[in-house]
């Protein structure tokens, strides 16, 4: 179980590997990675991440806790950066590990969400006209309530 | 005790964080956001939707009716875009 918060980019190529070479014959793992976007009808030059790391960490190591517990995983880790990243350069990274498939994809899919609406990051763009704060998106917000059903 | 604000709160606030020692009847979260919001005028438009600051005790996020207690550390934000 592990939670790593940094300014710096890394390799999900790189993370990927390490993690699957630690996996001591499980069945199934899953890697998800968020990436900076831009989207030709709404370009964005740099994204910065605020954060507040000393509470990140507490929730980000809560949810994988839960995640361990609730799905069965037999690992979990979590990337998430801060600072200013690039287009196209990697955000977040988390990597699950269980028996099974369902169990693996489930896991990664509730940590995402979890991270979406319950981890104190903060992002806010670069564009053309100027800098704007992301604004939480109700989707995400109802992505999260369903794993309370 | 200390608090501390992120995002577009600090920003609006032109502060990371500050020292305050409010009164005796300022029991819970919500008390604690009326009360900056009712000494300064800068803060009070920040907050004025209080639906969309959020907040946590030390490293625990808590809804506006919890007591703030002996926490060392609030931090008041807006909702979260992590991820």
């Amino acid at each position: 179980m592990s939670v790593r918060l940094q300014e710096a980019s890394f390799d999900p190529g790189a993370e990927t590997n390490a993690f699957l070479t630690a996996s001591a014959g499980a069945g199934a793992a899953v890697t998800f990675t968020g990436l900076v976007r831009s989207r030709p009808d709404d370009p964005v030059s740099t994204l910065t991440l605020e954060s507040y790391p000393e509470l990140a960490e507490a929730q980000i190591g809560k949810a994988i806790a839960e995640a361990v517990v609730r799905f069965g995983l037999i690992k979990a880790t979590v990337i998430h950066r801060y600072g200013r990243l690039a287009v196209g350069e990697p955000i977040v990274q988390v990597m699950t590990l269980a028996p099974h498939r369902q169990a693996a994809f489930d896991g990664a899919s509730f940590l995402m969400d979890y991270l979406k609406t319950d981890a104190p990051f903060w992002k806010k763009e670069l564009t053309p006209e100027g800098e704007r704060w992301v604004e939480a998106k109700p989707e995400d917000d109802d992505a999260r309530a369903k794993w309370n059903k | 005790m200390k608090i501390r604000y992120f995002a577009w709160l600090r920003e609006r606030l032109n502060r990371g964080e500050e020292e305050v020692t409010p009164p005796a009847e300022v029991v819970t979260v919500g008390d604690l956001i009326q009360w900056l919001r009712d000494r300064d005028e800068a803060a009070d438009l920040a907050m004025q939707k209080p639906s969309l600051i959020k907040a946590a005790l030390d490293t625990e996020i808590v809804p506006h009716s919890t007591p703030i207690a002996n926490a060392k550390v609030v931090a008041l934000f807006p909702p979260m875009t992590g991820g």
